[in-house]
C-alpha cells in the first residue's frame, strides 16, 4: 500500500463561484501524523469533513485505500457511504461526546457501523467489542470511568474518550479536527502524545488540523500549510521556515 | 473653549413606540364593546349570585350513597386516560421525530407538522363528539379523542425538544458509519429522553382531567354520570363526584411529582 488517502482535484463551494477548497491534491501515506496548518477560514475543517462526507464535496476524487479495499468516497451514497465512514475515525474540537450516555456507551458508538441495530439498542455488544473498549479506556488512562456519564468528565478526559471512540472503529484513517483547541497547554500535549502513541501502535495514519504550529512541528512527521483553500507548503517539519509561515498566515508582525 | 455654550439639543434615549400605544387603545376599546354586547352588566351578575347561593346550598352535604356508580365511572375514566396517554405517546414518538426540522427533510416535516397542528386545533370535547358520531357511544370514542389530543400536545413539544438538541453529538455518531436508526438511538434519543418522559407524565396528568369530561358528550367515563346527575338536579351527588375528581387529580399530581423528582 503506497497511500492510505489520495485526494485529486477536490473543490468545495458552499456558495456557487466562491470555492473554499480550490482544486486540491493531497496524498497521505499509510502511517504517521500529517498536520494541516493555516489561518481560520482557510478550509482545513472543510477538507477534513469532505473526507468523511460530513460536508459534500463539489468536485474531485477522494480515494481511500486500506484493509477494506480501495474506494472513491466522493461518489458513495447510502450504505456504501456508511461502510466507508466506519473505516474513518474522527476526533472533534469540542469532543462531541453524547453527553447523556456513559463513557462506555460513547466508546461503543465506534462499533455502531458494525453491529446490528438490536444489539446496539439492547447494549448486547459482542464480547470482543466490550473487551476492546475496556482495553482502549485503559490505554487512554480512564480505566475507572466506564460507567460515568460523559457530561461528568473534564475536557481532557472527554477528548480521551473521543480518541477511544474513534479507535474503536478500527479505522484505516484517523481525522482530528482541532483536537486540542479547547484544552489547556499541558492537557493539549498529553492528548497529542496519547493520540500519536495509540495511532502508531494501531498503525493508523492521522490527519490533524491544528492551530498551534509548535505542537504541529513537535508531533507531525509532515506538515501541510494551507492558504485560501490551496496547499502552499508540504514537507517535513524541519523544512518549515518563517518565510513559509508568512505566506501561510499572511503578515509578519506576529512572528 | 468658552463656558457660554449653546444648550445641547435634547437627545431621546428611547424611541417612542407609537404602534404599541395604538394597539393598547384598540384593545381597551374592544373590551368595552365586547362586554356591552354580551350583557355582562353588574345587575346580571348580582342576580346570578343569588342563583349560585341556592345551587351551592343544595350541593351540601355531598351524597355518596350511589358510590358504586361513582366508582364504576371513575375506573372507566382512569382507564380511558391511561390508554389514551400510552397510545398518544407511542404515536408521538415517530411523529415528533418526523416533524423536527433539523432531522427530517422539509417535505416530511411540513406535512407532519400540519397533521399535528390539526390534532391541536380542535378542542378534545369537539373531537370526542366527532368520534361519538363516528364510532358510537362509549369509552372507545373517549380514548380515540384523547389520543388525538395527546398527539397534538406531546408530538409538538417533542419535535421542539428534538430541534434544540446539539447537532455536534449527532454528527459524531453519524461519522462512525452508524445507520439512520442507530444515529437516532445513540445521537438523538439520549438527548431528549428525559424531557420526553416529562411530557408523557404531564399528558397523563391532563388526560386524567380531560377523561372526566368526555363522558358529558357520551364518550365514556365519569362525565356521563356527572351530566346525568346535573340533569336530574341531584346536586348532592354532583358534589360527591366533583370531590372524587379533585381527589384523583391531586393524587395524580402527587405521584407524577414523585416520579419527576426521582428522574432528576
Amino acid at each position: 500500500m503506497s497511500a492510505a488517502l489520495d485526494i485529486r482535484g477536490l473543490t468545495k463551494e458552499y456558495v456557487r463561484g466562491k470555492p473554499v477548497l480550490r482544486n486540491l491534491d493531497l496524498s497521505i501515506g499509510a502511517e504517521g501524523i500529517t498536520a494541516i496548518i493555516g489561518p481560520s477560514g482557510t478550509g482545513k475543517s472543510t477538507l477534513l469533513r469532505c473526507i468523511n462526507r460530513l460536508v459534500e464535496p463539489t468536485k474531485g476524487e477522494i480515494r481511500l485505500t486500506g484493509a477494506g479495499g480501495s474506494i472513491d468516497i466522493a461518489k458513495l451514497r447510502g450504505r456504501g457511504l456508511r461502510l466507508a465512514r466506519r473505516r474513518i475515525g474522527m476526533v472533534f474540537q469540542e469532543y462531541n461526546l453524547v453527553e447523556r450516555l456513559s463513557v462506555m456507551e460513547n466508546v461503543l458508538c465506534g462499533r455502531l457501523g458494525y453491529v446490528p441495530l438490536w444489539r446496539a439498542w439492547l447494549r448486547k455488544y459482542p464480547e470482543q467489542d466490550i473487551a476492546r473498549a475496556f482495553a482502549l479506556l485503559d490505554a487512554v488512562g480512564l480505566p475507572e470511568h466506564a460507567t460515568r456519564r460523559a457530561d461528568a468528565l473534564s475536557g481532557g478526559q472527554r477528548q480521551r474518550v473521543g480518541i477511544a471512540r474513534a479507535l474503536m472503529q478500527r479505522p484505516d484513517l484517523l481525522l482530528a479536527d482541532e483536537p486540542t483547541s479547547s484544552l489547556d497547554p499541558r492537557t493539549s500535549v498529553e492528548v497529542l502524545e496519547m493520540l500519536t502513541k495509540l495511532a502508531a501502535a494501531e498503525g493508523v495514519p492521522v490527519i490533524i488540523n491544528i492551530h498551534n504550529v509548535a505542537l504541529a512541528k513537535r508531533y507531525a512527521k509532515r506538515i501541510v500549510g494551507m492558504h485560501e483553500g490551496a496547499i502552499i507548503f508540504d514537507g517535513p517539519p524541519e523544512a518549515l521556515q518563517d518565510d513559509h509561515l508568512r505566506r501561510i498566515y499572511g503578515g509578519e508582525d506576529w512572528l | 473653549m468658552s463656558d457660554a455654550t449653546l444648550p445641547a439639543p435634547r437627545r431621546t434615549p428611547f424611541a417612542p413606540e407609537w404602534g404599541m400605544r395604538v394597539l393598547g387603545l384598540l384593545l381597551i376599546a374592544y373590551l368595552i364593546y365586547a362586554s356591552t354586547q354580551l350583557d355582562l352588566g353588574l345587575g346580571r351578575f348580582i342576580t346570578g349570585l343569588g342563583e349560585g347561593g341556592r345551587f351551592l346550598a343544595r350541593m351540601f352535604p355531598p351524597n355518596f350513597e350511589r358510590w358504586e356508580l361513582l366508582l364504576e365511572g371513575m375506573i372507566e375514566s382512569i382507564q380511558i386516560a391511561v390508554l389514551a396517554t400510552v397510545g398518544g405517546i407511542i404515536l408521538s414518538l415517530p411523529l415528533g421525530l418526523m416533524a423536527a426540522r433539523n432531522l427530517s427533510p422539509w417535505w416530511v416535516s411540513g406535512p407532519v407538522r400540519a397533521f399535528i397542528a390539526v390534532c391541536r386545533s380542535l378542542h378534545y370535547v369537539i373531537v370526542a363528539i366527532l368520534f361519538v358520531k363516528a364510532l358510537g357511544f362509549g369509552a372507545l370514542a373517549g380514548v380515540a379523542a384523547l389520543i388525538v389530543a395527546s398527539v397534538g400536545f406531546v408530538a409538538k413539544l417533542f419535535a421542539e425538544a428534538v430541534e434544540e438538541i446539539s447537532m455536534k453529538q449527532v454528527e459524531a455518531v453519524r461519522s462512525t458509519g452508524a445507520s439512520g436508526m442507530a444515529v437516532l438511538l445513540y445521537g438523538v434519543l439520549p438527548q431528549v429522553a428525559s424531557r420526553f418522559v416529562g411530557f408523557g407524565l404531564y399528558q397523563l396528568d391532563s388526560n386524567l382531567r380531560n377523561s372526566t369530561l368526555v363522558g358529558v358528550v357520551g364518550a365514556g367515563g365519569i362525565g356521563g354520570t356527572l351530566f346525568a346527575a346535573f340533569k336530574r338536579f341531584d346536586y348532592d351527588f354532583v358534589s360527591a363526584i366533583l370531590i372524587t375528581i379533585i381527589g384523583l387529580i391531586l393524587l395524580a399530581e402527587l405521584v407524577s411529582g414523585r416520579i419527576r423528582a426521582a428522574m432528576q
